[in-house]
């Protein structure tokens, strides 16, 4: 057995276990913490399949942003967990009934003789998976790589669309609002008879 | 010696674990959109197995693709699951009942 098997054999373990604590962990904050460790040792996995930089980007992309974003959210919102957690149970049997048709059917699959290709290549070693992916993506892929761009884009401008609320407390001003203010909006001319006021003799006997 | 069926089944019983999950949770969407996250996980395995052991790097591109769109997906999940909260104060799937039809 070598060494690379071993590592294998852990990092799966390591792997459906926390896949395991994911969906059946009470708290939802354990939940997002262990699946950073299953995004982590599924790194540590594809790193065996020598894709370095998908590794290092599950890393970067996943741990560093999407799952700050669960946590974030599974904070900020008061749960109550015990209403969530009614009936957790009651559908096991034909969850567990449709998953493991699923496992079996696929193994099934793969037992089939055919379906196993040879041993994998040997890559030279000054091969770099960052620049083989690279030259791919800026040629053959091209246009998914700009596409992939604007889902990002869009997917952005989406979320804070939709969490936005404007404030009514916020003192900020409109300046086509401002622009557009006529005279009339600001100043009103009554009219105002002159009065005249009878002119003030002092008295002179006091004195 | 790890073969690429190793690596096949590994993403076989990861997804099988997310689909129960899915069952299971059924009522929390938080934990359902992390299950979502896990079946992905599994599909991106099995693609960058396949490159590994057939020697074509597409696997791979099409695994930089499927991270791009899920990290939208997550994004646009929460943000309307926040906006969820913030109307009904619940994100219990059996009380999303407003949409009559």
């Amino acid at each position: 057995m070598m060494f690379t098997d071993v590592v294998f054999y852990v990092l799966a373990a390591i792997l459906l276990l926390s896949g395991l604590r994911v969906i059946t962990t009470r708290n939802p904050v354990h939940a997002a913490l262990f699946l950073v460790l299953a995004f982590f040792t599924a790194a540590g996995i594809w790193l065996l399949l020598q894709a370095e930089f998908l590794a290092i980007a599950l890393i970067l992309v996943y741990v560093g942003a999407v799952m700050v974003l669960f946590l974030f959210v599974v904070m900020m919102l008061d749960i109550n967990i015990d209403k969530l957690r009614e009936g957790f149970w009651e559908y096991l049997p034909m969850a567990g009934t449709i998953g493991l048709l699923m496992i079996v059917e696929m193994g099934m699959v793969l037992a089939e003789k055919n379906l196993r290709p040879s041993q994998a290549v040997t890559l030279p070693p000054n091969y770099s998976n960052t620049a083989e992916l690279g030259k791919v993506l800026y040629t053959d892929y091209l246009l998914p790589f700009e596409l992939a761009s604007v889902v990002l884009l869009v997917a952005m401008i989406a979320a804070i669309v939709l969490t936005l609320r404007d404030r009514k407390d916020s003192k900020s001003m409109n300046p086509a609002d401002q622009v557009k203010v006529k005279r009339n909006d600001r100043l009103r001319i009554i009219s105002m008879p002159a009065e005249v006021e009878p002119e003030h003799v002092a008295p002179e006997e006091e004195k | 010696m790890v073969g690429l069926s190793h690596y096949l089944i590994l993403g076989a019983l990861m997804f099988g674990i997310s689909v129960i999950g899915i069952f299971l949770n059924r009522k929390n969407v938080i934990i359902l959109l992390m299950a979502i996250e896990l079946m992905l996980l599994a599909v991106n395995l099995n693609f960058i197995a396949f490159s590994h052991y057939l020697n074509d790097i597409a696997g791979q591109v099409f695994v930089f693709f499927i991270l791009t769109v899920a990290a939208a997906e997550s994004a646009i999940g929460l943000a309307i699951l926040v906006v969820l909260f913030r109307n009904l104060r619940t994100i219990n799937v059996d009380d999303l009942d407003q949409l009559k039809g």
